[in-house]
């Protein structure tokens, strides 16, 4: 898994208007039969009974599908999805963050996510961004109007800014997150460094 | 002041990082073939052993067939058992084997064991953990990046939750069940509505429910959004729990008891939550939309359009396209397709019981195939022992292997694209039991009442 460091990121958006958007359409319970972690496998299934029909075709009509919304992310390009609320919702399969990671986006931007997903989307390196209602309404309509709307996420200042209206929102992250999101650590390595304190914990308790 | 809540997380705390996360101890990790792979590909890249083996457990449940279970014919579900076994017996894990005794879904097989216990910290790589909350414990379910954490390390960091306390006061009517308290719970919270808490259930509902009924009631958890649903253990749990084979024996169980005893909230304290409902407004509720909080009671009908809001009205017509019902349509009476009674939410005896209770005497209907599930190896055991499955056998009804079976299709027992299947699983999410199947949530006695009349049955009536 790439841990990319996250500072300043500015990028077209796609946008996933569904609410209550399930970990069980991120990612269909017959993409979880693997063993390992393989991006491109996973970011192949990310929405894939929304975006493919029965038959494997692309769903035209469908967002991820529409030819402004279509290209892969790179930089500056789609690395940001506007999700519906109450993003993430149902499984704990962590395959969800891996097939967002995996399709290469790094922010995702909803009034609300399921407390287990976001905790799988900070331990995968992309960032939940949580905005007000209102922020993420206006960035739809900005979206729909132009699918070239810039949006930029600021880590250090935690700001994420709608560059077609220039509003912006502070959001939330807690320090400890932020310094690893910015400098790639990750939890596991940070519990390692931490074995004398547990087994003190085991001598008090267990 | 402290609540049931604060008392177990407060007991698990090893250090609380300054502006950020808890390092939280973690009594019980279990884990399952499809969401522990990579945790234990992370400890072979950092070349490390798992902390505190004794404290896991592991069994496959998800990809396990329900028709046989000599061989799992899909090459890729078959790879992730076989890797679960594997893992376990280099890392030193113990391990239920698919077709052993032993063996089961997780979520049926740690409370039936006493391997969940009343004050434990608990957690696996599944969201319906939640369920082990039921015996008093903090049970969550978490990522399999958290997964890899406890492996090395016995702890994970977590932020602390809110708060919130259900009290379901008053008297269940005939009929009702725990599905039923929490399929009402959810359509009046919504699947949001618990998001950032931890849920306590209280109330005399709460206090004269059965130990399966509350394992029912702390498995839909989840699906209100919260993470963890805990029940204050007492006398029900204590006799539930006694004599099962990981329980303390003799005077260790005493001394645990008096322990347990301790784990309620106190009488003043102040949750960030609370709301209370009564029992006498719920009544036997089915599902009509792809989410488990789009529901209504049985003898109702599907909102009509005028009464959903506006903002709302897209996606509520688009869950009724894909279920194939119409706004302020009538379901009961609706013919169904599949009747599936098992899962982590409705896999106990007592479902079976009630499931029988309602098929004795009468026929399957034939337009119905219908899936029965035990939800361990011992439940399937205790359905021989007290004859259900002859009753069952009677009326027309198979009684297969334990496994998550059709709850979530990733095992053979998929129901058809288009098919209707009424569920006592958890999830009706679109294509969660098959690639567009259509699924209604229940309870076993309304999916035993519709198996026999081949439509959807007020259990009442029948």
């Amino acid at each position: 898994m790439a841990k990319q460091k996250f500072n300043i990121i500015k990028s077209t958006c796609i946008p996933v208007a569904i609410d209550n958007c399930n970990t069980d359409l991120i990612i269909p319970a017959r993409y979880l039969a693997s063993t390992t972690r393989d991006p491109k496998f996973f970011g192949d299934a990310f929405m894939h009974d929304l975006r493919y029909d029965a038959d494997g075709q692309p769903v035209a009509d469908f967002v991820m599908n529409r030819p402004e919304f279509s290209e892969a992310p790179r930089e500056g390009v789609h690395e940001i999805i506007v999700g519906g609320q109450n993003w993430g919702s149902g499984s704990s399969r962590e395959h969800a963050a891996w097939a967002i990671s995996g399709y290469g986006v790094r922010v995702v931007v909803s009034s609300s996510f399921a407390d287990i997903h976001r905790n799988n989307l900070l331990n995968c390196f992309v960032l939940p961004v949580v905005v007000s209602k209102d922020f993420q309404q206006e960035l739809f309509a900005s979206i729909e109007a132009d699918p070239q709307t810039i949006v930029t996420v600021d880590v250090p200042n935690q700001t994420i800014t709608n560059e077609a209206t220039g509003h912006s929102e502070k959001f939330d992250i807690n320090g400890y997150k932020k310094y690893c999101l910015m400098n790639g650590f990750d939890d596991i390595d940070y519990l390692l460094t931490k074995k004398a304190d547990i087994e003190a914990y085991e001598v008090r308790n267990c | 002041m402290k609540t049931l809540f604060d008392k177990i997380w407060d007991a698990h705390v090893v250090q609380k990082i300054e502006d950020g996360p808890t390092q939280l101890y973690i009594d019980r990790l279990y884990a399952h073939e499809v969401t522990s792979p990579q945790a234990f590909d992370s400890l072979r890249d950092k070349g490390i052993k798992v902390f505190r083996p004794d404290h896991v457990v592991a069994m496959p449940d998800h990809n396990t067939p329900s028709d046989q279970q000599e061989v799992i014919n899909d090459p890729t579900g078959r790879k992730q058992v076989e890797t679960l076994k594997s893992n376990c017996e280099e890392f030193g894990i113990k391990h239920f084997a698919m077709g052993t005794k032993d063996n089961g879904i997780i979520h049926v097989v740690g409370p039936e064991k006493a391997l969940s216990l009343p004050g434990m910290t608990i957690v696996c790589g599944d969201s319906h953990t939640s369920t082990h909350g039921a015996v008093g414990a903090i049970a969550m379910g978490i990522g399999t990046s958290e997964v890899a954490q406890v492996l090395a390390s016995q702890c994970i960091l977590q932020s602390k939750p809110k708060t919130m306390r259900i009290n379901i006061e008053g008297e269940l009517q005939p009929c009702v069940t725990a599905k039923d308290v929490a399929l009402y719970i959810m359509a009046k919270m919504t699947t949001a509505g618990a998001t950032g808490y931890a849920v306590e259930y209280a109330g005399s509902v709460i206090r004269n429910m059965s130990m399966e009924g509350r394992l029912t009631l702390s498995n839909l958890s989840i699906e209100m959004g919260s993470r963890a649903g805990l029940i204050a253990p007492d006398e029900t749990t204590f006799a539930y729990l006694k004599g099962r084979e990981y329980a303390p024996k003799g005077e260790a169980w005493d001394r645990a008891v008096e322990e347990w005893r301790k784990l309620k909230s106190d009488d003043d304290a102040v949750f960030d939550k609370e709301v209370t409902y009564d029992a006498a407004d719920i009544k036997p509720r089915i599902t009509y939309g792809t989410n488990p909080g789009a529901g209504i009671a049985i003898d109702e009908c599907i909102p009509a359009l005028e009464s959903i809001a506006d903002n709302e009205k897209d996606q509520f017509l688009s869950q009724l396209q894909y279920m194939q019902f119409q706004p302020g349509e009538k379901l009961e009476g609706h013919p169904v397709d599949y009747c599936f009674l098992g899962a982590c939410t409705n896999g106990r005896i007592e479902d079976f019981r009630a499931f029988a209770s309602v098929v004795k005497g009468k026929k399957k209907a034939d337009n119905v195939v219908a899936w029965l599930v035990p939800g361990s190896w011992l439940v399937r055991q205790q359905i021989i022992d007290e004859g259900i499955d002859k009753i069952l056998e009677e009326a027309g009804f198979e009684l297969r292997l334990p496994s998550c079976s059709s709850c979530l299709a990733m095992n053979p027992d998929k129901v058809p694209a288009g098919k209707l299947s009424i569920s006592t699983s958890n999830r009706n999410f679109v294509g969660r039991q098959g690639p567009g199947a259509r699924t209604i949530l229940a309870s076993p006695l309304v999916v035993a009442a519709s198996a026999i009349t081949g439509v959807i049955t007020d259990p009442r009536k029948l």
